[in-house]
């Protein structure tokens, strides 16, 4: 293992790093946008809201990220979107994710017990009071877990920008595999970096869990 | 620019052959993931420690790290130790481990859930433990979690589309070369996307029906 | 080398689980042809003296045999699984919640392990299913899977399953209590066929009715001693101890 290249590279990769975070923050924030008004339009009492947030579902989850990320990045100028590709990479992955967050946040809302609406009804609450007051209390509580298994796919996700030439981790590793051909110490150092942005999200979210969690 | 979609025809056939590698990589690999999934969870289980821990480390850099870089490490890192794989293989190896650790996690909580009379039934037949797992346990497990290693390949078909960025022909990269031709992106890579959206609709067709045909052995 | 009324000995069986003694130094022999039945409160180790026989629960102290062949017999591990596989062929066991395999039909659930230990071919064996399934009336269902048997439907495919081994001696671990009380008799009734033909077979059973009637021999346990023993007339018609009286009394009431 050449130990010496590494510790020459490493500063580009750790800058790469916060790219990486900072992508995975903002398309996280785009998607989780992305999500609640999917489970809002999924949830609503509109045929047609439905119907279109059953089609957003329905063609994000079912097209590569990949593809999405091109057509908005590589194709979007033909229909007059003008985005550099940090953004295209943002807003193109942030509303994938949003698709799987609809799906998430859905999940939770209506796995909350009818009984609960019934009884905020009973005792008067509007139906939107039942659902800000009852509904959604609970269903928050409930959503942290798989919103972090969203979360932690999305991180991988970011991966993708490289393919449009975003110099963030995955970029920067292929760029000096190309040049110095040491593809292990490469992976090392890029994968490792991951990890601990992986490990960390992940304790974040346990920790946020048991916090809110109804015991 | 605007959208222009009359240059699709003469650039179609080439389109659909990448849709037929697109399946085969997809197919190859989900076999991999699949049996692999099998191989790892038994050995995450139950081999010896030695074995074990290598194993669960492979586990863990696997599910911490993006699918994309993993594919240049196989790629590029097997050329460096003399390994000189064609892409197509290379693509295969990557999306199929990827998935089989994936596809292990879900194996292991079933396998441990199968119930503890199932062993006991089975060691009373005097069947040893390796046989009880072999035909009792694990084909009990893999089968309770089908729908969800049913969710992994389809995630796996649209993972596919990264093993253009190593050269592999399928769907991704031919629409990369009638873009190459054309100028036309916005044109192709859409139609890149509905052939994917179409087959993923197949596999959930297949995916439903497997379900529904197992349902009565469970 | 081997006295007809010691075909099946157990000997000063003894286990504990930590501090807490379930079997308390039990001896019973059982002849070549005999039904024993075990009754006694639940916690009174009658499972686990019957699990210990095949080694399904291994005692910390005593001896089982078989014919002249000790079943937990000190060995090496690896040779050990090898005798206690072989052993556990003569031994059949029919579990309270049936333990059928979900994923095979009734034939493949009798199939499997003689095609797999005795190296039977695939005409062998379905000749052997057919039979088997015959025997206790369940031919009709070949080829369903236990997901689309009843309760009493799964057990008789479960004994099929314990005979197609041909075994020596066949263990009952409360064979009817998961079922609902329309199907016990089916499953009563395919035992006192096996009883008929002179099938060794051991017990366990809150069934008071059926024990009087099918077995040669009862004990009642309690607290994992044997509190007593004699044939069903006796320990029945005129239980000599206190305790036996007192849970024969519970349980008739209960039945009533």
């Amino acid at each position: 293992m050449d130990i010496d290249l590494m510790m020459r590279v490493y500063p580009f990769f750790l800058e790469a790093a916060w790219t990486t975070i900072l992508l995975s923050v903002l398309t996280a924030l785009l998607g989780l946008a992305c999500g609640a008004l999917g489970a809002a339009a999924r949830l609503s009492r509109f045929t047609s809201l439905r119907l279109l947030g059953a089609t957003y579902v329905s063609i994000f989850r079912g097209t590569p990220a990949l593809i999405q990320l091109f057509i908005l990045y590589f194709g979007g100028p033909q229909v007059g979107i003008q985005l550099d590709a940090f953004e295209a990479g943002v807003i193109g992955l942030g509303i994938n994710a949003g698709a799987y967050m609809t799906e998430t946040i859905r999940g939770a809302i209506i796995s909350i017990d009818k009984g609960q609406r019934e009884a905020a009804r009973t005792l008067g609450l509007s139906q939107f009071q039942a659902f800000y007051k009852v509904i959604l209390p609970q269903a928050a509580r409930l959503m942290v877990r798989p919103l972090g298994v969203n979360l932690n796919m999305l991180i991988k996700a970011t991966a993708l920008v490289a393919a449009i030439s975003v110099v963030e981790l995955t970029y920067t590793a292929q760029r000096y595999i190309g040049s110095t051909y040491k593809p292990f110490e490469m992976f090392l150092l890029a994968g490792v970096l991951y990890m601990i942005i992986i490990y960390a999200t992940g304790r974040g979210v346990s920790w946020l869990d048991r916090k809110v969690r109804i015991t | 620019m605007g959208l222009d979609f009359t240059v699709i025809p003469k650039y179609l056939d080439v389109v659909l052959l990448g849709c037929l590698w697109t399946i085969a990589i997809t197919v190859a690999a989900a076999l991999v993931s699949f049996f692999g999934g099998i191989l790892l969870a038994v050995v995450a289980l139950y081999a010896p420690a030695v074995i074990r821990l290598p194993f669960r480390a492979f586990e863990f850099v696997f599910m911490g790290t993006p699918l994309l870089l993993q594919l240049f490490l196989i790629y590029f890192g097997l050329v460096q130790i003399g390994i000189d794989l064609p892409a197509f293989v290379a693509g295969v190896i990557g999306l199929g481990l990827h998935f089989a650790v994936y596809n292990s996690e879900l194996i292991q909580t079933a396998i441990l859930a199968v119930d503890r009379g199932q062993m006991e039934a089975a060691r009373t037949l005097g069947l040893s433990r390796t046989q009880a797992l072999r035909k009792v346990v694990v084909p009990q497990a893999v089968r309770a979690v089908i729908p969800p290693i049913g969710n992994n390949m389809i995630a796996l078909l649209k993972d596919s589309a990264l093993v253009s960025v190593i050269g592999v022909s399928e769907l991704t990269l031919s629409a990369q070369r009638a873009i190459g031709a054309t100028y036309r992106p916005f044109e192709f890579y859409l139609l890149a996307a509905a052939f994917y959206y179409v087959i993923n609709l197949g596999m959930e067709w297949v995916q439903r029906r497997i379900e529904r045909r197992i349902a009565i052995s469970r | 080398m081997t006295e007809s009324n010691d075909f099946v000995q157990i000997r000063h069986a003894q286990k504990s689980f930590g501090t807490l003694e379930v079997l308390k130094d039990i001896s019973l022999n059982v002849a070549r042809g005999q039904i024993v039945a075990i009754i006694g409160p639940s916690g009174s180790g009658k499972s686990t003296l019957l699990r210990a026989i095949n080694d399904l629960d291994a005692l910390t102290g005593g001896e089982v045999w078989l014919d002249g062949v000790q079943v937990n017999k000190k060995l090496p591990h690896r040779q050990y699984e090898k005798h206690i596989n072989e052993m556990r062929q003569q031994i059949g066991m029919v579990f309270q919640h049936f333990n059928l395999f979900p994923h095979m039909t009734a034939r493949e659930n009798v199939t499997m392990a003689p095609k797999m230990l005795k190296g039977l071919t695939a005409e062998e064996a379905d000749a052997l299913a057919e039979e088997q399934l015959d025997k206790v009336g369940m031919l009709e269902r070949i080829d369903y899977y236990p997901s689309q048997l009843s309760g009493g439907q799964k057990q008789r495919v479960a004994i099929a399953r314990a005979l197609a081994m041909k075994p020596k001696l066949m263990l009952f671990d409360e064979a009817t209590s998961a079922l609902d009380p329309e199907l016990v008799g089916e499953v009563n009734q395919v035992m006192k066929k096996l009883a008929e033909e002179h099938m060794t077979m051991i017990i366990v059973t809150h069934e008071m009715d059926f024990a009087a009637s099918v077995c040669d021999r009862v004990l009642f346990m309690d607290q994992g001693v044997v509190v007593e023993e004699g044939p069903p007339e006796q320990v029945f018609g005129n239980p000599q101890k206190d305790r036996t009286r007192a849970f024969l009394r519970k349980e008739l009431d209960e039945t009533e």
